[in-house]
């Protein structure tokens, strides 16, 4: 018998995952998408509470809300990679030690 | 066994293996592609939990949208010719006990927990989503589409050339 806890535990190891990825990767590409894995377990939980606690739809509208904020995230966050990329000929987040743009 | 306790291994087991391979691969499309297969496996378990709105929602703007706004970013920020897209990894070692920390914490945290079982047949939940969003959360959805056309007009502002620079 599935249950909540099977959901929480799996999301958990997505997040885990994620904050791994954002600690590690010195990519700045990989790093957002250790941000996309963090979104996905965050909306993994919010879908399980609505099927197995609320009963009501309320998780899945936040979640939808949830992929809206990441898709205008990720067109910014790649915006700011790419200029910074102009500037510094380099992806990796450790050589941009700048402060004026 | 029960058959949806098969289908949420396989798709459990899915996810959570591309994910690792998205993190660890050091090669950055072998990690774009593997972010493929866990967006797919995560719709998947929308589906095993009756979202079926959400699991089309997911394929369309994840899969659709932001992974080939991501495979954009791979491309355009190497050289075409540097044919090794390496990515190389900082403080491996701390960063491992932390991931490992917040599982420990969050699965222990989410099994001890007496949480609440509604047993409920999957219905059709397009319906009662766009009723939601045009009754009970209208000023979110509509500072939603706001905030959408501020991403895009601050992202065709922060690429483009400027001229007197």
């Amino acid at each position: 018998m599935i249950g909540l806890s099977h959901y929480l535990v799996l999301s958990a190891a997505l997040f885990a995952l994620g904050v791994l990825g954002l600690l590690t990767r010195k990519n700045a590409v990989q790093v957002l998408m250790s941000i996309e894995l963090m979104l996905n377990a965050a909306n993994v939980n919010l879908v399980a509470f609505s099927r197995y606690a609320a009963g009501n739809l309320g998780g899945q509208v936040f979640a939808v809300f949830v992929i809206v904020v990441a898709a205008s995230e990720v067109a910014v966050a790649l915006a700011i990679v790419l200029t910074l990329y102009r500037l510094r000929r380099t992806p990796n987040l450790d050589d941009a030690d700048i402060l004026k743009g | 066994m029960s058959g949806e306790a098969v289908v949420f291994w396989i798709f459990a087991t899915l996810s959570v293996a591309s994910a690792a391979v998205v993190v660890l691969a050091r090669t950055l499309i072998y990690s774009a592609f593997a972010l493929l297969v866990t967006f797919f496996g995560v719709a998947g378990l929308y589906v095993l939990l009756g979202a079926d709105f959400l699991a089309a929602t997911q394929i369309l703007i994840y899969v659709g949208g932001i992974l080939v706004l991501l495979l954009f970013g791979v491309m355009l920020t190497h050289r075409i010719y540097d044919l090794d897209l390496k990515s190389g990894t900082i403080q491996l070692g701390s960063g491992l006990i932390v991931a490992a920390g917040l599982f420990v914490i969050l699965s222990a945290l989410a099994l001890k927990a007496a949480w609440p079982t509604l047993a409920r047949a999957p219905a059709p939940t397009t319906a009662g989503i766009g009723r939601l969003f045009l009754s009970d959360y209208l000023l979110p959805f509509e500072a939603a589409s706001v905030l959408l056309l501020v991403a895009l007009m601050g992202a065709a502002m922060i690429v483009r050339r400027r001229r007197d620079a």
